[in-house]
């Protein structure tokens, strides 16, 4: 096996709200091409830690380091063109627009391409999530798991380095689960994918190595089996 | 060439015929509704495409206005390089409001244009020996020649409306279906969103404010030049209201609709000042009843409903 | 006059401004504070104010002083329940939608100021102040024999100048009390704070914001009422009173009581003493630009959400 190299670590990375330590001296390393999944009771600091990621909340201190680069300085936007794609926990869509005019905006970011071409880009990358025949509807008006298989059309869009996706199968229905598993697992071959997830059989599904916070720190972290033996984590969630 | 593209062609055609048609008046008219409409797609730049509602856009009408005829009244300089100052002192202008006023949000961005505005209205009445403050002046006939043309011929200064306004139309069909437009949509639509798919929303909504504030000076350099008079008024409140209550009526982010919205209103207005003086009644109860019952204006439901093609 | 008598002078007309624009900022204040509404008509309910003083006093005839009285007790009611229906019927409708609100009160502005053009007519009209002594000041001056007073010509004011100074005084405690120790000042607080948290409590913030609405107006109308027997009822006076007050709860802190009436005295006085010594037009200019920097420079402190 080659030796993979680290896409993103952070080092001592800390957010303060007021007095509350919502995410406390994260030392963070995700390989290049892992499905890693984050985990941790609600409230454990796990939004908080992908938002400083990707630059929606700046760090009250600490380093973020993505591919080789300190990007902890760096605007949002920038670090998204650097290779970061975010969908939200809350689904954020255009909602007023149609299905494919979202995608449309996801892709032409990095596809210079005409009008024609963009269009079929993105029919196709809608065909990939599940939601073929769907590019006319107008964006608000898809189911809300539609609208989550939006989000990550919107994601693969990008042809991201990594892909964070914050509670992606809240809300899907558990045939959508599964074709969401068959999915990440094909994206996986090109990107790296942090995952935040609370439905456990996903994360064991996906993940290969998985990462537990609580009370803003990480309390563990290794393969899904050393997960499932840990104390800690059993402690962090049946006594947390 | 698409469906879009022919339609607003067709709409140039159609108003170059018009010159033609229409009796002395109404054309006398249309040519004063064309630059006003140049005015109002500026406007719609920034409230209909990115989402930025100003309340003070009179003060780059007023820039590009006084630009053009201070040029002329203080330094004897011909038509044409008075129309480039005036544009020139737009675009420095609408930067440094772009930069200062982008720094805030929602309500404080309104009444930070409206502060800003105001402020340039006072200032012209205070400068009252060069600006000759709210009586203004008059830019004489002698100057108002481009290439031979005389700008206060009716049918010359009517073609020359109709060329300002045919560029700007079709600069917006192009710019609303380019990366940058479809951009500008998402800030408005969802300004977050926008960001977290890679897009520098402060960047463009810096542009949207430039493009916006250099089209209503224009506008602004072109009524001076074109109609002659110059006067604090066009700074004034009302005026920034104006292109506000175009854009609504005609559908804001719609190409064509403040074209539409300010034929209704010039209209609407010259009607309703037969038979009173209060003509800004009209535009009191259309901005209520357009915000309570109407939020999509004339051409929004258009689209909606017959076009969806429509940009 | 000399640069002490004249100041002194400045003080007064600045005082006297600075009373009739708190009672108008505190309106605009409360209605934002509590609804986050931003009242572009403001200074049209505060010309509204003027211009129904003017019919009332005008109808009543006899004594100023019965026609003064009823136009302060009558004034300040219409123009409230005017307000309460403009919430009921227009910004109710639009959901108190800050954008949205703000153009309707934009065409609820033109819509008041024109029909009291149409109604009421272009001239402008007085008000018979019910008492108006002239007050002569003394000055003072170190000469040979020490200090002499004496009285400078024109340094001087009247007595119905200084009870528009207590007259507002007292509203503007009027104001404190309600919303500290009263009852409906404890649900206008708590709708203020969080509307949803009130709704669930059972609160009726449909009827309190309209409520709001109306007192917010019938605050300006009340300056108005004051400073009609000083300055004549017109139909265009609402300018400067809605733009004085913008400035005022702009840099006193939206929806802080307190920073309103501090800043309205500050600004107030600061603009009756410019005015006096330099040209009104550089000291609004001065003001407009300083509101605009307030607001670039600490949007989140007035106006803006906080920063995630």
């Amino acid at each position: 096996m080659a030796a993979v190299t680290t896409l993103l670590s952070t080092r001592g990375l800390s957010r303060h709200f007021g007095g509350l330590r919502a995410v406390e001296n994260v030392d963070f390393d995700l390989p290049e091409g892992e499905i890693r999944a984050l985990i941790g009771p609600n409230g454990a600091g796990k939004t908080t830690f992908v938002s400083m990621l990707c630059g929606r909340i700046p760090p009250s201190s600490g380093q973020i380091i993505f591919g080789g680069r300190d990007v902890t300085a760096l605007p949002a936007h920038k670090r998204v063109q650097m290779g970061i794609a975010y969908t939200f926990q809350i689904t954020s869509v255009f909602s007023a627009l149609s299905v494919r005019e979202n995608v449309e905006l996801a892709v032409q970011r990095i596809y210079r391409a005409s009008p024609a071409a963009l269009r079929d880009e993105s029919d196709a990358l809608l065909g990939r999530v599940g939601l073929e025949g769907r590019s006319d509807q107008i964006a608000g008006d898809l189911a809300y798991g539609h609208q989550r298989l939006l989000e990550i059309a919107m994601g693969l869009g990008q042809n991201p380095r990594l892909l964070i996706l914050d509670e992606p199968t809240q809300g899907l229905s558990d045939g959508e689960v599964q074709s969401f598993i068959r999915l990440i697992h094909e994206v996986a071959r090109e990107t790296t994918v942090l995952l935040i997830e609370h439905n456990i059989d996903v994360v064991m599904a996906l993940a290969q190595k998985i990462t537990v916070m609580n009370f803003g720190a990480i309390i563990a972290e290794g393969t899904p089996e050393e997960i499932r033996a840990n104390e800690a984590v059993q402690a962090a969630y049946l006594g947390g | 060439m698409s469906r879009a593209l022919t339609f607003h062609i067709g709409a140039i055609i159609v108003l170059a015929a018009l010159q033609f048609i229409l009796p002395v008046y109404h054309s006398g008219n249309l040519a004063r509704i064309m630059v006003l409409a140049v005015y109002a797609m500026g406007y719609n730049v920034m409230f209909g495409y990115a989402g930025l509602l100003s309340l003070g856009h009179a003060m780059f009408f007023a820039v590009g206005m006084y630009g053009a005829g201070l040029s002329v009244r203080l330094f004897d300089m011909a038509a044409a390089p008075a129309f480039g100052t005036g544009i020139i002192a737009s675009i420095l202008f609408s930067l440094g409001v772009g930069l200062l006023a982008l720094r805030t949000i929602g309500v404080a961005f309104m009444i930070v244009t409206l502060m800003f505005s105001q402020a340039i209205y006072l200032l012209i009445l205070y400068f009252n020996p060069l600006t000759r403050g709210d009586e203004g002046f008059v830019i004489p006939r002698a100057v108002r020649q481009v290439a031979g043309f005389d700008l206060s011929d009716p049918t010359t200064r009517y073609f020359a409306a109709l060329l300002l306004f045919a560029i700007c139309l079709l600069g917006m069909v192009w710019l609303v279906r380019s990366r940058t437009g479809r951009v500008l949509i998402a800030i408005r639509e969802n300004e977050e969103r926008a960001r977290m798919l890679g897009y520098d929303t402060w960047a463009h909504k810096l542009f949207a404010v430039v493009l916006s504030g250099t089209m209503s000076g224009a506008a602004g350099a072109a009524y001076g030049l074109l109609f002659g008079s110059i006067g604090a008024s066009f700074a004034e409140v009302p005026f920034s209201i104006l292109p506000l209550l175009y854009v609504l009526l005609g559908g804001p982010g719609t190409v064509i609709g403040p074209f539409v919205g300010t034929v209704f209103m010039f209209y609407l207005r010259d009607i309703s000042s037969s038979f009173t003086d209060a003509h800004m009644l009209v535009a009191g109860v259309a901005l209520v009843l357009l915000t309570m019952y109407a939020r999509r204006g004339i051409m929004g439901v258009v689209r909606e409903r017959w076009a969806k093609w429509l940009p | 006059m000399e640069f002490g008598p004249h100041l002194i002078l400045a003080i007064l007309e600045g005082l006297v401004q600075a009373s009739v624009l708190t009672l108008t900022a505190l309106g605009l204040s409360l209605v934002f504070g509590v609804m986050r509404v931003v009242n572009v008509a403001h200074g049209e309910f505060f010309m509204l104010g003027a211009v129904f003083a003017y019919g009332v006093a005008s109808s009543i005839g006899g004594a100023p002083v019965v026609g003064f009285v009823a136009a302060l007790i009558i004034a300040p009611l219409l123009v409230g329940v005017l307000a309460v229906a403009a919430d009921w019927l227009i910004l109710r409708r639009l959901d108190h939608d800050p954008e949205r609100t703000i153009v309707a009160t934009i065409g609820m502005l033109y819509v008041i100021q024109q029909v009291t053009l149409m109604t009421y007519g272009p001239d402008a009209h007085p008000v018979a102040p019910p008492f108006n002594q002239r007050i002569a000041i003394p000055w003072f001056e170190f000469t040979g024999k020490g200090l002499e007073f004496y009285f400078p010509w024109g340094l001087s004011t009247t007595s119905y100048k200084l009870f528009v100074v207590a007259a507002a005084i007292v509203a503007g405690l009027g104001v404190w009390l309600l919303m500290a120790r009263s009852r409906l000042g404890l649900i206008l607080r708590a709708t203020q704070l969080d509307r949803e948290t009130a709704l669930a409590f059972g609160i009726p913030v449909a009827r309190v914001y309209a409520l709001t609405f109306g007192f917010g107006a019938a605050l300006a109308a009340l300056g108005a009422v004051l400073v009609v027997p000083i300055q004549q009822a017109h139909y265009l006076m609402g300018g400067d009173p809605l733009l004085l007050s913008f400035i005022v709860v702009i840099i006193g802190g939206l929806g802080s009581l307190r920073g309103t009436v501090l800043a309205a005295v500050l600004i107030g006085m600061s603009n009756g003493i410019i005015s006096v010594f330099f040209s009104p037009t550089l000291a609004k200019i001065l003001a407009t630009l300083l509101v605009a920097m307030v607001l670039v420079y600490r949007p989140q402190g007035l106006f803006g959400k906080k920063p995630a």
